[in-house]
């Protein structure tokens, strides 16, 4: 018989007003009997919404019956059967609105925590075993991966594991893409992330790093001079956009990816021990109202900053943050300005002083779906400050579409696929993840590098 | 890993190192620079491509000791290993046929300012190249430019070596005396390029700078890089780092230099934890 409790088992986490003031993971984990309790809450439902809620069909009902009966080992190969990251997926996925929106046990009370039960038997799993080296039969066949975020490593992955000679040519000098310059410590911590990595190269994937494609060679030379059979672009939307508004350049004004990668990547958090410096300032504003824009406002409060804002020209409802990630933010003291545009930025001695903004109040829904921000007309007011972080969005890098002859792409810069196979206008390369969408999750972009390595498997075998 | 193959010392702050790094030399054009990381807890650093062998696969950089990265690089040796080496990185220095140029290297601006006068050379265009420098032992390359150049002409601010004073003092005589450029290429402290650019625009002279803001990623992936060009914000490290100097805002790029300068020197003083 089921648990018939309403409300998940929770998750023990730090305290609120411990840990914005250090960088340590946030939510501390399941034990093995908490994992049981909620495993239990879980009807094994014929229907399984969840398992169609999950963008790659994780058998979300199978895994779970393992971890109610204690097999954890179990639950972790079912899983990696369609996920190659769960550690990584168990924590970062908006599961509220995929396989945890559609859980039956959702329609009365809370829906079973999937994400908590597989971040659970991910991390049971990397506690008790080191990755492992299959015996894999090598096809003698070169496929080349560009970028190591999820997209490039799921796709290197499953090419691998089917017998490729995968090659990942990342730019930046560590593998992971946005989950290791991007997501913050205190939400994925990177020696998790890296561990994901090294189970992927235990599969023969060979990681090149420092490697800019496009610059340091072109997709053309992969297949004319390094004999590449196929090439999936896997690059990320890692292009930051401004508000382009006064005063922008001014010093301490910064993107949230330079912020956050002085942060995370270069460990600013750290200096002098680590020698990339960050100023955070006493007053911090962020503008934005995402994921980015919450992890970048978190992360500036614990760097000291006393005060942080999050100025968003939207209202509570239309925040693209995960509701967990903008509830963790507001329990860590972040303040809310909500409905507020900023229109300059306000400057001294060509330092920060303020962030001049205007009240907005909501319209007609535009195309977005959204209700359009309209401004009030002499509604302006300065917040005073000394950092302001402009988390606004990003798109697709232009390098790889300036050098590669022949790859359609949209007129914001994201590359046409077929999404049946991620097919791009180019023979040969194919195309997912945020290069193709835009920036989305990190799931999509997994998705993408699954249905790319099949596709990609299907036509060199036809060859 | 990218190994160092040779090393040489070019005046008591400036060394001059030869890389191992394929992927860099296969493609590199003047006027591109590297990201270097020296060891695995490293700052990253961008350095200009002073020369490339694509046969051997190896990069040369001309780099003066100013701080915490380029110490610890200049302690390394023939046979040591730099953890990251990354490139090409930024525009290809846009290099027209002119029938005269003049170069302006600034201290150690001479080193990205060799490859491409050497390139300009190579393509039959007649080029001059003043070196300047706080005193004789701030002026660098003047053996590697003099088969490049018609006339290697050198200024210091005290009068150690050459002439007396600073290099736009060298640019007016030069074109009192009757002499025509097309263009002029000037690269080196901002202050140099800023004045470089205010005498060339009286004279009526074009001039391209190769600005040095502080960087990260080298991929426009951070926006850390942003100068004003023309009113607009360029990212140095992907539309630059070559630009019209008319048209830079020479003193936002100073200041947004400036905006490490405490941090720097505690990191100076006190080393690494
Ligand atoms: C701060 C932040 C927080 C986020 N939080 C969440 C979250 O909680 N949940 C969630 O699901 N999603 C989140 N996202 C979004 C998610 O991280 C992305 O959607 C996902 O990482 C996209 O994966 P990708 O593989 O397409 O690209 P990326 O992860 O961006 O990786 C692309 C890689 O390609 C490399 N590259 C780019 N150009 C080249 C080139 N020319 N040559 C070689 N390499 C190149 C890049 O350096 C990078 O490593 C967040 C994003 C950010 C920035
Ligand atoms: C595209 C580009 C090409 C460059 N090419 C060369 C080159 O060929 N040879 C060379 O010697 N230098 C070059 N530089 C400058 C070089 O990157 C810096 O000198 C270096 O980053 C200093 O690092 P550090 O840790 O040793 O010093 P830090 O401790 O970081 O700084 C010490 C001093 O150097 C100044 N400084 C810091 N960063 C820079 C910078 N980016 N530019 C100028 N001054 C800076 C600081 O204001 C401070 O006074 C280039 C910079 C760019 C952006
Ligand atoms: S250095 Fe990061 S965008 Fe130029």
């Amino acid at each position: 018989m089921a648990n018939m409790s309403p409300k998940k088992v929770p998750i023990p986490e730090q305290e609120p007003q411990v840990r914005n003031r250090n960088f340590q993971e946030v939510a501390l984990g399941y034990t093995a009997e908490q994992a049981i309790e909620e495993a239990t809450r879980c009807l094994q439902c014929k229907t399984r919404p969840c398992v169609a809620g999950c963008p790659v069909n994780v058998p979300i009902p199978e895994f779970i019956q393992e971890v109610a009966a204690g097999n954890f080992d179990e639950a972790y190969r079912i899983i990696t059967r369609e996920n190659r990251l769960p550690a990584v997926c168990g924590r970062v996925c908006p599961q509220e609105t995929q396989c945890e929106e559609v859980c039956v046990r959702g329609k009365k009370g809370e829906a079973v925590a999937i994400g908590r039960l597989e971040r659970f038997v991910a991390d049971t799993w990397m506690a008790g075993h080191q990755p492992e080296t299959p015996e894999i039969v090598k096809k003698g066949i070169k496929v080349a991966v560009v970028g190591s975020g999820p997209a490039g490593i799921t796709c290197a992955g499953e090419l691998a594991q089917l017998g490729y000679d995968v090659t990942i040519f990342e730019a930046l000098h560590a593998p992971g893409g946005v989950l290791m310059y991007g997501i913050p410590e205190f939400r994925l911590p990177k020696a998790l992330v890296q561990r994901e990595i090294d189970s992927i190269r235990k599969l023969g994937v060979e990681i090149v790093c420092n490697v800019i494609v496009g610059r340091s060679i072109t997709i053309d030379e992969l297949f004319e001079e390094e004999g590449f059979a196929a090439v999936f672009v896997g690059s990320g939307a890692g292009l930051p956009s401004f508000l382009r508004i006064e005063g922008e350049n001014l010093n301490g004004v910064y993107s949230a990816n330079e912020f956050l990668t002085r942060s995370n990547l270069m460990k600013a958090y750290e200096f002098p021990k680590s020698p990339t410096p960050v100023r955070v300032g006493k007053r911090v504003a962020v503008v934005g109202g995402g994921n980015v824009a919450m992890d970048a406002a978190r992360t500036a409060k614990r760097l000291g900053a006393e005060e942080v804002y999050i100025v968003y020209r939207r209202g509570e409802d239309e925040l693209p943050a995960r509701a967990e990630e903008v509830h963790h933010a507001r329990e860590e003291g972040i303040i809310f300005k909500l409905l507020n545009n900023p229109v300059k930025v306000h400057g001294e001695n060509g330092w920060v002083t303020g962030l001049e903004c205007m009240e907005m109040t909501l319209g007609e829904p535009d195309a977005s779906g959204r209700r359009r921000p309209i401004a009030k007309e002499g509604s302006n007011f300065v917040i005073g400050l000394d950092t302001v972080v402009v988390a606004i969005g990003q798109s697709p890098n232009p390098l790889i579409r300036q050098t590669t002859p022949g790859l359609e792409t949209e007129r914001w810069g994201g590359i046409i696929v077929n999404e049946e196979t991620m097919k791009t206008s180019k023979d040969g390369v194919y195309a997912g993840g945020d290069v193709v969408t835009g920036a989305a999750t990190v799931i999509l972009a997994m998705g993408a590098g699954k249905t790319a390595a099949r596709a990609i498997h299907e036509a060199l075998e036809k060859r | 890993m990218y190994k160092i193959i040779a090393k040489k010392q070019l005046n008591s702050a400036v060394e001059e190192m030869v890389v191992h790094a394929p992927y860099v030399a296969r493609k590199c054009e003047a006027g591109q620079f590297i990201i270097l990381r020296v060891d695995e807890a490293g700052e990253r650093i961008p350095l200009t491509i002073a020369e490339y062998d694509r046969a051997n696969g190896t990069v040369t950089i001309i780099y003066q000791v100013v701080g915490h990265t380029t110490r610890l690089l200049a302690a390394l040796n023939p046979g040591d290993s730099i953890v990251d080496f990354v490139g090409p990185l930024g525009q290809p220095t846009h290099l027209a046929r002119h029938t005269r140029v003049l170069g302006i290297g600034g201290g150690v601006g001479a080193a990205p300012l060799y490859p491409q006068i050497r390139a300009l050379h190579e393509m039959g265009v007649a080029c001059d190249v003043i070196l300047g420098g706080r005193s004789r032992e701030f002026v660098i390359l003047e053996e590697k430019f003099a088969p490049v150049v018609e006339n290697v002409y050198v200024t210091t601010d005290d009068g150690s070596y050459g002439e007396k004073g600073v290099v736009t003092d060298k640019l007016r005589s030069l074109v009192a005396s009757g002499v025509r450029y097309d263009e002029i290429i000037a690269i080196g402290p901002l202050v140099m390029m800023k004045f470089a650019v205010l005498a060339a625009k009286e004279l009526g002279i074009p001039t391209m700078v190769s600005l040095n803001p502080i960087m990260i990623d080298g991929t426009g992936m951070c926006g850390g890089c942003r100068v004003t060009v023309g009113g607009e914000t360029k990212f140095a490290c992907v539309d630059g780092p070559d630009f019209d100097g008319y048209l830079v805002d020479f003193d936002e790029l100073m200041r947004r230099q400036g905006m490490y300068k405490e941090e720097e020197n505690h990191i100076c003083k006190i080393g690494r934890g």
